[in-house]
């Protein structure tokens, strides 16, 4: 079965997840779920750390897309950092760096923020 | 191989194509490639065909021919219409408007050729990629 986690830091108002595994249309629902409560909260300024990724389909890709308005209405921004090169690939495929700031560090990626 | 419409059972799938891909001597962006085409299509199968419903049959064949792979995924659930198919466009991405139909277009993408064809008791996707 596919695995994948989801660490949650942060620094001054912006929320950092560290995500690992696998994120296909199995596990895409842990990350759905964790967006919806960060939105609910008001935390909408959120960095994700794909260092740890190993694997996306269209299915993981859909959740960053279900809720990109929602949190760009409440001023925020979902800011992607540190993607592995074959990962970066299907966000590419996909079109996603014209739609969302993909960075090569989550330091760049929190320093968009300020 | 046959599987339980299921996600659960997308990681057993990625890794039977890896490891054929990667016997039948391909690279690696190739594997990764031929690995995500046929994770799309079978995750289509389990949402579309089969609505979410688990324990329906899927048939992934896969073969070797003139340096090319070939993959046969078979469901018995409802038939896929490939031309009423609209490619979702980058607007409805941002508008989160359009979740699902990103699969169909990494297919394409990522596959030389793609074909759906509709039997009485099946749908079948056959597609190759180049070694």
């Amino acid at each position: 079965m596919s695995k994948f986690e989801i660490r949650k830091r942060s620094q001054s108002e912006v929320t950092i997840l560290d995500i690992y595994g696998e994120l296909d249309a199995h596990t895409a629902p842990i990350l759905e779920k964790e967006l919806q409560q960060l939105i609910e909260k008001n935390y909408v300024h959120i960095v994700i750390n794909g260092s740890g990724l190993e694997y996306i389909s269209s299915a993981g890709l859909g959740v960053f897309m279900a809720y990109i308005e929602d949190i760009r209405s409440q001023d925020g921004d979902i800011k992607i950092s540190s993607l592995k090169p074959k990962v970066y690939n299907v966000f590419d495929l996909l079109g996603f760096p014209t739609l969302y700031e993909i960075v090569e560090n989550e330091e760049e990626a929190v320093t968009r923020f300020k | 191989m046959r599987i339980s419409a299921s996600t659960e059972e997308l990681e057993k799938i990625r890794a039977f194509v890896a490891d054929h891909a990667r016997n039948f001597g391909f690279g690696e962006a190739d594997v990764s490639d031929i690995t995500l085409s046929v994770d799309e299509a079978c995750t289509n199968i389990i949402k579309h065909a089969y609505k979410w419903k688990k324990g329906k049959p899927i048939h992934i064949q896969l073969g070797l021919k003139n340096n090319e792979m070939m993959v046969t995924i078979i469901d018995e659930g409802k038939p896929f219409d490939p031309d009423s198919y609209e490619l979702p466009t980058l607007e409805d991405q941002l508008a989160g408007k359009k979740r699902s139909g990103y699969g169909i277009l990494l297919i394409r993408k990522l596959m030389d050729h793609v074909e759906y064809r509709n039997r009485k008791s099946h749908n079948e996707i056959r597609m190759t990629k180049k070694r």
